[in-house]
């Protein structure tokens, strides 16, 4: 069984259609990644997954159970954790409180005290900054702090809307050497990238989403090698 | 001296009336971006049901709710603001859930429109014969009329009193008590960080599986109980009761805003601020200037602060809103 399996799902924004008829699935221990272009529908595709959105049609099942059109919260209580485009730091509060709202929905205190100092040992850079307000910190230390309160909330499944955002190259590696480590402690995830390159490297399997349609699917090292691939998304001429 | 004295008494009792019904405008502007024109009914339905009340359990106490010499032992003005307090609680959180729930998702103007209908609303809901009637009451007292301090300045003619009533402490001491508990509430539980989260995004304050709707909720409430205690307070002070429609109450609904606008709208530490600063301005420039311009004093100092400093005297870019 899927962890996760969205089925055939058409997502509007008024008149704009942004996805039509959508499948994909994440299996337990996968690294899947979505690539696809500006606009194409991947960040569309998260947020209907994560309940922000209600899709027109299809289905979205996360361990077997419906889950499409939400509410956020309960889906997020569930351990299908999103971490949205543009970090979603809340940049008037401290570091520390942005942790803490990761592990919102839990009181397992001691459990979360242990889990902080392993997220943190992760980013040794946020822990300097625990007092700080959040939106003093640079690109790259958002995010860090974005990836570490999700793993407070324990996902299960570990959606990631372009980590690699505007980061410098050393800290993009940095993110993806991250994102390896937490996929070899046993929580799966579906990352969104346009760095297609990086992506289809840390990725087992991968979609190729245009203009709200999946084109592509198969092991990432397969796309990867693909022609369509390299050169629509690998800069291969 | 004394006369001098004796304005910086009030200002600072009417300042932490001003301030307690600023908080709400405030917090329901920073999670929800618009202004609750219905807030400051709230104020007066917190008057007028703590009139309702003291009026209704007086006389099973054997006193006469008309005589200033009757007073009550002073649980029942503690009953009576708590009552109070409860009662507003629900009617915010009824308001919240039946009118501006369902425009979640609406345009800003929509829900600003709703919000002076659910004004108007109360109001004349409220001036019917069978609930608080259309005619002017008087506050049964609830408190002693103590003089806690009088000083005597000057002698013979000149001779001028200064007097600390109970009635000026217990304001400021209530006020000051629920505002401390809402800063602690705000800065220092894991409510208030979710809270603050909302009032900065509420898509993302979801993703981290907080309860957005009931967040909110929460929020309406705790300003509705303080709006009530403003209320309750208020008219200890000025017993002499309008109607729920009278315009005094929508002026002091409309100075506590200003307050809120000064202060930085959105940000909890200056809708405190700007309370006092309000109080300040009014009182004293009724006192040096003229009484009859201590609404335009306010109207000025906020065109000047729109002008000089247009997010408040608290606010900036990186503001803690709630
Ligand atoms: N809030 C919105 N209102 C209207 N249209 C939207 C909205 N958000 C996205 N769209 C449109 O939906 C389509 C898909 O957008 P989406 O954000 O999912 O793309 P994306 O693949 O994440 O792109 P990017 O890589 O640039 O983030 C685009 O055409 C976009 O213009
Ligand atoms: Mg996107």
């Amino acid at each position: 069984m899927s962890l996760l399996k969205v089925d055939n799902i058409s997502v509007s924004y008024g008149a704009i259609q942004a996805l039509r008829g959508c499948s994909l699935r994440v299996d337990e221990g996968e690294i899947v990644t979505l690539i696809g272009g500006n606009g194409a529908g991947k960040s569309t595709m998260l947020r209907t997954i994560s309940g922000l959105l209600k899709p027109k049609q299809g289905t979205i099942e996360f361990e077997g159970k419906p889950i499409q059109g939400g509410p956020p919260h309960l889906i997020a209580q569930s351990g299908l954790v999103h971490v949205p485009e543009g970090r979603g730091i809340f940049a008037n509060l401290t570091v520390a409180e942005n942790l803490s709202l990761g592990a919102y929905s839990r009181s397992d205190h001691d459990q979360i005290r242990k889990d902080r100092e392993q997220a943190l040992d992760l980013f040794p850079r946020v822990r300097e900054r625990l007092k700080q307000a959040a939106g003093t910190l640079s690109g790259g230390e958002q995010q860090m702090v974005a990836i570490a309160r999700a793993l407070l909330a324990r996902p299960k499944l570990l959606m990631l809307d372009e980590p690699s955002l505007g980061l410098a190259p050393q800290v993009v590696q940095t993110i993806f050497q991250v994102i390896r480590e937490i996929n070899k402690t046993g929580t799966t995830i579906l990352l969104v990238e346009q760095n297609a390159a990086m992506a289809l490297k840390v990725a087992h399997r991968a979609y190729v989403i245009e203009v709200g349609s999946i084109e592509m699917e198969g092991p990432a090292a397969d796309l990867a090698s693909s022609d369509e691939v390299r050169k629509a998304y690998l800069g291969a001429h | 001296m004394s006369d001098f004295a004796q304005t910086l008494i009030t200002a600072i009792a009417i300042g932490s009336l001003y301030a307690l019904i600023a908080l709400g405008y405030t917090m329901v502007y920073g999670i929800l971006k618009f202004i609750n024109f219905a807030h400051s009914d709230i104020v007066v339905l917190g008057a007028w049901s703590s009139y309702t009340l003291a009026s209704r359990i007086l006389p099973k106490l054997g006193l006469n709710p008309h005589n200033p010499e009757s007073v009550p032992p002073i649980w029942v003005a503690a009953v009576v603001l708590l009552a109070a307090m409860v009662f507003c609680g629900a009617v915010g959180f009824t308001i919240e859930r039946l009118a501006y729930r369902p425009l979640r998702r609406a345009p800003r103007l929509n829900v600003l429109i709703t919000a002076i209908g659910v004004s108007l609303l109360l109001q004349n809901v409220g001036q019917l014969d069978y609930v608080f009637g259309a005619s002017p009451q008087k506050m049964p007292p609830l408190l002693p009329s103590w003089e806690l301090a009088s000083f005597t300045f000057g002698e013979g003619e000149t001779a001028r009193r200064l007097v600390i009533g109970l009635v000026d402490v217990v304001i400021f001491a209530t006020a000051t008590s629920l505002m401390l508990m809402m800063q602690y509430l705000v800065f220092h539980t894991k409510l208030g960080v979710a809270m603050r989260a909302v009032s900065f995004n509420t898509d993302t304050a979801a993703l981290m599986g907080i309860p957005v709707d009931r967040v909110v909720s929460f929020t309406f409430v705790l300003g509705s109980t303080l709006a009530a205690a403003a209320g309750f307070l208020y008219v200890m002070k000025y017993p002499g009761m309008n109607q729920p429609a009278h315009t005094i109450w929508v002026l002091l609904g409309l100075k506590a805003f200003v307050a809120a606008v000064i202060g930085g709208i959105g940000n909890v530490r200056g809708a405190v601020l700007g309370g006092f600063v309000i109080a300040f301005v009014e009182q004293f420039g009724a006192f040096y200037i003229s009484t009859n311009y201590r609404d335009v004093y306010v109207f000025t100092l906020l065109i000047v602060i729109l002008l000089v400093k247009p997010s408040g005297l608290l606010g900036s870019p990186l503001r803690e809103k709630v």
